[in-house]
């Protein structure tokens, strides 16, 4: 019997320069599950957001029931029965969860809310879990969201599900009900595709894997046939030679102590859960974990930005030791504590896009001397220094930084960080949708600065990088630190095992 | 107290309440599509005058034959689609030009009265002197009421013996609510004024939805205009008559938290505030004092949405932005 | 219910196949645009809406070039008309300036007609009831600091719930222009009504010591309002806290990242903004009217709204923008007796203007990308 829901062929998508995915092949059966596996940014969001009519293929063909389609909208998607559950739920707050569900359907005039809510209820007795038609979206945890998500493309008529990473906000017990929601749909003879990058979901839930490894699918294996060692190999790969020179350390005094931080968020769950560590001057501290595992707020409690629960932050200069729990980022400047950082959200945070490099470059020190008026000169002069010394691709200082490319915004923001001399360096992914000569000059700068005896932090994602870059990788896990390990040592297996041991 | 000058100060804050109802449910309407139109004064003006105007013609043309009911629907849809035409423009250059909803709110005011004070100017020039209805039109515009029920004491004259325009305006804002809340395309509206995002990505034509919205809109606010030259001036064109009754309507809005049902109430207080020192003069108590309060419970109104961050009562989410999809 | 709707597939063979390419027509989004292109937008907006006004001018029976050179001469054709024009100017000139510091914040100050009362009525308390305790020019100094005081505190009334709760400020301001109204009106019908204007509900006219001197004819208002654009200018482009205004404007996140003070911003930046309109006031009741009447703004506060943004916030721009429209005003009045077009018609061709203005700014940020050829997607 041919069960096959989904045909994709050679699919291939580039953004720019960087390649989202390369060749790739994959086909997904009803009754089925699968688990699209692999790490950040290895192209799984993006396969099959073009099965959801987000993106659209550069090549290859997608076939559904056997016949060739063009999906070029959401709405494509829904005519052929492909629902996809993204990570950011869409949904209106002021509405309740059946005014949800059936926004944008046709039908009668009037809502008759006594059928829908028996309609809605009817679906997820169904597959057994409860949802109240009538509550109101902003009153919900993100599981109930995530369930009326999943009830709204059902009440589609989806029979293809894929859910984006749907235990990222979920805790253990609430996964524990999706997954049985999701057997329940297998049972039924749907297709349901999960993207992740945790190994125990995919050998508890899946029948069958897909690895994904930079844009291309590496391996693929019936889930009865992988193991832990397997599933970890395949996602992270053979260690591969990037060639980052490396040089001998030249450890100095702990210019950050880290003690048991921790901070909320949101919702008032843990962010960060005791989390300790000290960094050394003229060191680099990678940082790996999976996404969402703390590391944004690791990095704002530190410079001052996200309200920091317990713990302390010392920062330590020639001997003198300071606080920096609950200062300001306006105080920690005050206090002439050199503290360089730069954000994952570049353009959002650490500059500001609609003003040209000159006024980016004294973002924060616009206000060191006296008087009135801010002093362009200097910054100027800066700017033209880092566009010669970084071969930043602009037309020129005034040209609003938001013009220029994802590598040239990189180098202004790490350039200007670089360029105010820190004595400590926090940089959050630095080199994410960045091409390879823009990822290596950015390299070249942390090791510069390494020499220089800077104490450096890298938050990143390829562990690959982490790896040589970094002297040791202290590995986030659910805000909780899971290890902290001597790069030149450690395996990628080993740091990928820290990543997902919940 | 005389309960002759209480009912009577009620009719006269209902029969003020109509002209700001109408500008209140068109605005409603307006910003639950995510638009926040600030040109209601404006597309009151277009609606009294070219509502007047077509009302006038008519009665020019058919001198002694004059059928009331034509005249006032010809003013009632000549209103309707002056204020619509207001409305269009305002949907034309934010929406598909995406300019910004304020400032083109208080060009559209600009227009309006130019268009208003320019056409009522020509009107009374036509008339050699000033318009006035004719006696037919008046029979049907004045004091009709119901039937029978009007006779009622007390009850009759508070709620059955206005002119059909009142009640035109109360079917109005319970069609209104009716809309929003129980049906279909209310709903996708709601949705388009929230997140046109997610409303884009269910497959709502968000671009199609705001222009009818605000088009819409602007002719219910038309109509309020028309009521203010043809009912409360007897086909009389005042220089500057809506004289800022449509920012009031922009207050009520707020006031009555986006809800039709109680845009109805709103409007009656505030109606009935602007007659009150009429009836009832506190000694000591300056007239401005009366004439404050509407705006002042619209301020308190405002912040106690904001500091409860309360998600019902507040302004529909996309007011203010203009919705760009982002190529894919 | 699910699966009861029957599917329509989109296959590559079926008739719909081409509808589900890339559209016909869509829009991207742009940064910059070749040199000229700017000025060119603007004066085919400027030509479209004068060739609107012409049909109007047509249908009311008029010759609409003749209409337009009439109201040329008769706002720039004399000395004494030109003075009129300026005088029309310069309250919307200096209440965009004050408008222009709020909008670079993002912050929607639509209350600029309330702190210009604010700023009227604190001067003309002054000017009524202080002259004779105060020497010649310590008066008008007086009433200056009041009325800047006076309008900066009313528009920082709503930047203190915009900090403190979030609350609205669009709404807000809004609101407050009318009880900044109500309260004038009550001063004028109250205790600061005239007890010798025969019952007429007026206040006097302020003494000579409260009149701002003229030069070349024109109340000094107009030097206070060149003297506000260079200084405005400065601030937005040179000083500190202009610098502030832009990132908060631009990023509250960027903000707090470098350190600044995201809520004094909001508040100090309020305080100007109300001050300059506040200025507005005390030169319009000092200068130009010579008394406070409840009619006095004219609308202002809200004209000058269109001003500050036609003008991109850039105060040199406002002064051409609000000689244009103060043309419009002005060349407008006399066409009732001349054409017999009522003076009302100012508004609808202002209108016109302001709406083919704001459309043309379309064409500055967006650019219309036709589809390429079969199957050539991005």
């Amino acid at each position: 019997m041919n069960n096959s829901a989904v045909k994709m062929v050679n699919i291939s998508k580039s953004f720019g320069t960087v390649q989202a995915n390369k060749n790739v092949s994959l086909e997904f059966k009803r009754g089925e599950i699968l688990a699209l596996l692999g790490e950040n940014g290895s192209g799984k969001t993006t396969l099959m957001n073009m099965l959801s009519g987000i993106y659209y293929q550069d090549s290859g063909e997608v076939f559904v029931d056997g016949e060739e389609v063009v999906i070029s909208s959401p709405k494509d998607a829904f005519d052929l029965g492909i629902g996809m559950i993204h990570q950011h739920f869409k949904l209106v707050d002021v509405l309740t969860a059946a005014e949800n569900i059936i926004l944008g359907l046709k039908g009668s005039v009037t809502i008759n809310r006594g059928k829908l809510a028996s309609e809605i209820r009817e679906i997820s007795q169904k597959y057994g879990f409860a949802l109240d038609p009538n509550k109101k979206v902003y009153d919900m945890s993100v599981s109930e969201k995530q369930k009326v998500e999943i009830v709204k493309v059902l009440y589609r008529g989806a029979d293809m599900l894929i859910l984006d990473e749907p235990t990222a906000v979920l805790t253990p017990q609430e996964s524990d009900v999706l997954f049985e929601m999701l057997r329940k749909m297998k049972e039924s003879g749907k297709a349901v595709v999960i993207i992740t990058h945790k190994l125990q979901e995919v050998l508890f839930v899946s029948d069958r894997v897909a690895i994904l490894r930079r844009g291309e699918l590496v391996a693929e294996m019936n889930t009865e046939d992988a193991t832990i060692k397997s599933l970890t190999e395949g996602m992270v790969g053979r260690k591969v030679d990037l060639a980052i020179k490396r040089e001998e350390p030249h450890f100095g005094e702990e210019k950050l102590i880290v003690k048991d931080l921790t901070c909320l968020n949101v919702e008032g769950h843990k962010a960060l859960n005791d989390v300790s560590f000290s960094l050394r001057a003229g060191e680099i501290l990678g940082v790996a974990g999976i996404a969402g595992s703390g590391q944004r707020e690791l990095c704002e409690s530190i410079t001052g930005l996200y309200p920091v629960e317990n713990g302390s932050i010392i920062y330590t200069e020639n001997d003198v030791q300071n606080e920096l729990r609950g200062l300001t980022p306006s105080e920690i400047i005050k206090k002439g504590i050199s503290l360089a950082f730069v954000p994952e959200d570049r353009l959002g945070m650490g500059l500001v896009a609609g003003l040209d490099m000159v006024d980016n470059m004294m973002l924060k020190s616009y206000n060191i001397e006296k008087g009135m008026l801010v002093n362009r000169k200097r910054p100027k002069r800066i700017a033209e220094m880092l566009i010669k010394a970084l071969d930043i691709v602009t037309p020129g200082v005034s040209t609003p930084v938001r013009r220029l490319s994802g590598g040239n915004v990189q180098k202004v923001l790490l350039g200007r960080e670089i360029n105010s001399e820190p004595s400590v360096l926090i940089v959050a992914y630095p080199v994410r949708g960045l091409d390879i000569n823009s990822s290596y000059t950015i390299y070249n700068l942390l090791n510069e600065q390494r020499k220089k005896g800077v104490a450096v932090m890298y938050i990143g994602e390829d562990l690959d990088v982490l790896l040589e870059l970094c002297d040791r990788i202290m590995v986030l896990c659910n805000g909780a630190v899971s290890g902290i390990v001597d790069a030149t040592k450690a395996t990628k297996e080993q740091i990928g095992f820290l990543m997902t041991s919940d | 107290m005389d309960i002759d000058i209480l009912t009577n100060f009620f009719f006269m804050a209902v029969i003020a309440a109509t002209p700001l109802l109408f500008g209140t449910l068109g605005e409603i309407l307006t910003q639950k599509s995510g638009s926040i139109n600030l040109g209601v004064e404006g597309m009151m003006f277009m609606g009294a005058s070219i509502g007047l105007s077509a009302s006038y013609f008519y009665e020019f043309y058919a001198g002694d034959g004059t059928i009331g009911y034509i005249a006032l629907g010809l003013a009632v849809i000549f209103g309707f689609l002056a204020g619509a035409l207001g409305g269009f423009i305002y949907s034309v250059l934010t929406v598909t030009f995406r300019a910004n909803q304020n400032v083109t709110g208080l060009a559209l005011t600009i227009f309006g009265i130019g268009v208003g004070n320019l056409i009522g100017d020509l009107l009374s020039t036509h008339a050699h002197g000033f318009t006035s209805s004719t006696e037919a039109t008046r029979r049907v515009v004045a004091n009709v009421g119901i039937p029978f029920l009007r006779d009622i004491p007390i009850l009759g004259r508070m709620l059955f013996s206005y002119n059909m325009m009142v009640y035109f305006a109360i079917i109005m804002a319970l069609l209104l609510m009716w809309f929003l809340n129980k049906t279909r395309v209310g709903l996708n509206l709601r949705a388009v004024g929230e997140s046109p995002s997610t409303a884009d990505a269910v497959g709502i034509n968000v671009t199609k939805y705001k222009y009818l919205a605000a088009s819409i809109g602007g002719g219910i606010c038309g109509l309020g205009g028309m009521v203010i030259s043809m009912v409360d001036n007897s086909g009389t064109w005042v220089f500057n008559c809506v004289a800022g009754r449509g920012w009031i309507a922009v207050a009520l809005v707020i006031f009555a938290a986006w809800k039709p049902s109680r845009a109805i109430f709103g409007a009656i207080l505030f109606g009935g505030l602007s007659v009150l020192r009429l009836y009832f003069p506190l000694d000591g108590v300056p007239a401005q004092v009366y004439d404050i309060v509407p705006y002042a419970a619209t301020i308190f109104a405002l912040v106690l949405t904001s500091i409860r961050k309360s998600k019902e009562s507040a302004q529909p989410k996309a007011c203010g932005t203009n919705y760009f999809r982002e190529e894919r | 219910m699910e699966n009861k709707k029957t599917k329509s597939k989109v296959l590559v063979n079926h008739p719909d196949y081409k509808e589900h390419q890339e559209p016909w027509i869509r829009m991207v989004k742009i940064d910059s645009v070749p040199r000229g292109i700017p000025l060119l937008v603007r004066v085919s907006a400027l030509l479209g809406a004068m060739l609107t006004g012409a049909i109007i001018i047509l249908a009311m029976g008029s010759n609409p070039i003749l209409v337009y050179i009439s109201m040329i001469t008769e706002s720039l054709g004399s000395a004494s008309v030109l003075r009129e024009t300026i005088r029309i100017a310069i309250p919307l000139l200096i209440t965009g300036l004050g408008i222009a510091l709020a909008f670079k914040m993002r912050f929607w100050n639509i209350g600029a007609e309330g702190q210009i009362i604010a700023g009227g009525v604190a001067a003309s308390y002054f000017a009524l009831f202080w002259n004779g305790y105060l020497p010649y020019p310590m008066l008008l100094i007086v009433m200056f600091i009041a009325a800047v005081v006076a309008g900066g505190l009313w528009g920082m009334i709503p930047a203190i719930f915009k900090a403190k709760w979030n609350t609205n400020e669009t709404l807000f301001t809004l609101m407050l222009n009318y009880i900044a109204l109500e309260g004038l009106r009550y001063l004028q019908y109250g205790p600061w009504r005239d007890p010798r204007a025969f019952g007429f509900p007026i206040i006097s006219p302020f003494p000579a010591e409260a009149r701002l001197p003229t030069l070349f004819g024109v109340h000094i208002g107009w030097i206070i309002a060149l003297l506000l654009v260079v200084l405005v200018h400065i601030y937005m482009k040179k000083s500190k806290q202009g610098y502030e205004i832009s990132v908060v404007g631009e990023s509250v996140q960027t903000a707090r990242y470098a350190g600044i003070n995201v809520n004094l911003v909001y508040l100090r930046t309020m305080f100007i903004s109300g001050a300059i309109a506040g200025i507005t006031g005390y030169v319009t009741v000092a200068g130009a009217n010579g008394t406070i009447s409840e009619e006095f703004t004219g609308g202002v506060g809200f004209t000058a709204i269109t001003v500050a943004w036609l003008a991109k916030l850039n105060p040199v721009a406002m002064i051409i923008i609000s000689c244009f429209l103060a043309i419009l005003d002005k060349g407008s009045g006399p066409l009732v007796n001349s054409f017999g077009i009522p003076s009302s018609v100012a508004g609808i061709i202002t209108g016109l203007f302001l709406f083919f203005m704001l459309g043309s700014e379309f064409f500055l940020n967006y650019r219309l990308v036709f589809r390429k050829k079969e199957g050539n997607r991005e």
